[in-house]
């Protein structure tokens, strides 16, 4: 049984220029214990599809699922990190996620949602920053912060929106290596839907990734397997030849794409600045990749 | 070294122009008391300050205290209905049209006008000049505080939403922290139009007070008292606006 399941979903926003269509017929199914990420450009209505993923926004047409059962409204067994860490400024990073502890489990007394507060504050390792606010902290801590109240609430899915989106390079890799620990250590792992738009990030944390289609409205690709051993390293998928396929394939896929439905002289449109993203996550990876991916 | 002399002189000068020009107004208007005249008869009641001769006849800092006390009454009242009113408006839209037309009429309304209202409703000045103050003074908490909840990020929002938050809890934890900045900036407003408006309703109504002693004083001829108690006004509102001023900054420091 799936823990996420999205069937035919299809979803539009009426604007002042009239409706505009942002999902068309997106499918996925996430299994249990699984990570999966969603790569597309910025823009392309990724945020929409998991917000409706996670019953935070409903969908014009199409079923989502979770867990075999209809959902109707925000999923209980799920958490959220944002890009831009949504924290509380008037509260210590302690008071942020005792937050959400209590309203996780209401019954526990302050004394024992306070230890669980601290307990996940130092699994991501700010045992010492606890009485710290946010305006204190750096972005990579705030975004710790951000994690830890994630998963304080013990949940069963973490939907991660672009969250090292905000982040320097450096801390970024740091905290995607902790993440990726944190999601699969402890008596079980969490299922995790993520979307991003760094095509590397992807191939580093998940199981599958789901290149989002650019529209409007965007579709959703097939899934493309990362069958790379983990723990992984951003060292190591630079060596590794299954991650330089993987890589090349996910470009190559969401290239396609853009090339598909790509208008002329329109730079500034959002299929404009999308097109910039994948060709600059193409240069990342090397030209060799990018090539050999349109070769196959 | 010399900003700071300068930082010093510069207010200086302007008082010591301020005193000359009053003087040259008193040369020209005989019946305006002098700087100097006016200190000579108004000594007693600076010198005294706390010195009860009199209903009336009080020293000034006495004086300025009943008025600072219904103020005080008058402001908690009025802020006390236009906070949550502000916070209704702001979380409604609908409450907001209906309302909104109302406000605009009222807001505008001068204290004056509203205190013969006050004196039929409630039959007796106290209560009469607490409703003036309260009614006059309440608008601009209103509309901060509106403001202030329509200026709260999508991002708490969404915080309340994914953390499932009751309301109260999204209220308690959420609006109201988010919001207090705005509400003080209100509050700053609103006292300083409670001490406008407390001069004009001891005037009318005659209770003790740095009002009630400038007409008081007006109508026994006394025109040194009235330009004490204009002064003592003027200080006592610039004190209570750095007062706020000072809690806001707090505020928003955070």
């Amino acid at each position: 049984m799936s823990i996420i399941e999205l069937r035919g979903v299809s979803k539009s926003y009426s604007t002042a220029a009239g409706i505009k269509p942002v999902l068309r017929n997106a499918s996925l199914t996430v299994e249990d214990g699984e990570f999966v990420s969603i790569v597309g450009a910025m823009g392309s209505g990724k945020t929409t599809l998991l917000s409706i993923a996670a019953g935070l926004l409903p969908a014009d047409a199409g079923d989502v699922w979770a867990g075999g059962e209809p959902l109707r409204e925000i999923r209980r067994d799920g958490a959220f990190v944002f890009q831009n860490y949504s924290l509380l400024p008037w509260f210590s990073a302690l008071e942020n996620v005792r937050l959400a502890v209590d309203a996780a489990f209401p019954t526990l007394s302050r004394d024992d949602q306070r230890r669980a507060a601290t307990e996940a504050l130092e699994r991501v390792g700010l045992g010492n920053a606890v009485q710290r606010r946010p305006s204190q902290l750096s972005g990579g801590m705030r975004q710790r912060v951000a994690i830890a109240r994630a998963l304080a609430t013990k949940p069963r899915v973490l939907f991660l929106d672009e969250p090292f989106g905000a982040l320097d390079a450096l801390t970024r890799e740091t905290l995607q290596q902790e993440l990726a620990r944190l999601c699969s250590d402890g008596e079980r792992t969490v299922t995790t839907l993520m979307i991003t738009n760094s095509v590397e990030e992807a191939i580093l944390l998940s199981d599958r990734i789901i290149p989002m289609l650019p529209g409007p409205p965007a579709t959703l690709g097939v899934p493309i397997a990362v069958p790379l051993p983990r723990p992984r390293t951003v060292a190591d998928l630079a060596r590794q030849e299954e991650a330089t396929r993987v890589r090349a394939h996910v470009v190559a896929t969401l290239t396609a794409a853009m090339k598909d439905r790509a208008p002329v002289g329109s730079a500034f449109s959002r299929t404009g600045e999308a097109r910039e993203d994948i060709s600059r996550a193409g240069d990342r990876f090397g030209r060799t990749s990018l090539a050999s991916a349109e070769e196959s | 070294m010399v900003k700071r002399v300068v930082h010093v002189m510069l207010p200086a000068c302007g008082i010591v122009l301020g005193l000359a020009g009053w003087y040259l107004a008193s040369v020209a208007v005989p019946d305006l008391p002098s700087p100097a005249r006016t200190w000579e008869e108004s000594k007693l009641y600076i010198l005294e300050p706390l010195t009860k001769r009199g209903e009336t006849d009080q020293g000034i800092v006495l004086l300025a205290y009943y008025s600072l006390l219904r103020v005080a009454r008058g402001f908690l009242l009025g802020i006390a209905i236009a906070t949550p009113l502000g916070f209704l408006l702001g979380v409604s839209k609908t409450l907001t049209r209906m309302f909104d037309p109302i406000m605009q009429v009222l807001r505008p309304i001068s204290p004056l006008a509203w205190l013969p209202l006050g004196l039929i409703l409630f039959r007796s000045s106290e209560p009469a000049a607490l409703f003036a103050i309260a009614v006059c003074s309440m608008w601009p908490t209103v509309i901060n505080t509106m403001m202030g909840v329509r200026a709260i990020p999508q991002d708490y929002w969404n915080v309340a939403k994914v953390l499932r938050l009751s309301r109260t809890t999204t209220f308690l934890r959420i609006i109201v922290p988010a919001t207090l900045p705005y509400m003080f900036t209100g509050y700053r407003l609103s006292l300083g139009i409670a001490w406008l408006v407390i001069v004009a309703s001891e005037m009318l109504t005659g209770t003790p007070g740095v009002g009630g002693f400038l007409w008081q004083e007006y109508n026994s001829l006394v025109y040194a008292h009235i330009l004490l108690a204009i002064l003592t006004i003027g200080v006592v509102g610039l004190t209570l606006d750095r007062l706020m001023g000072l809690a806001e900054a707090r505020l928003r420091a955070i």
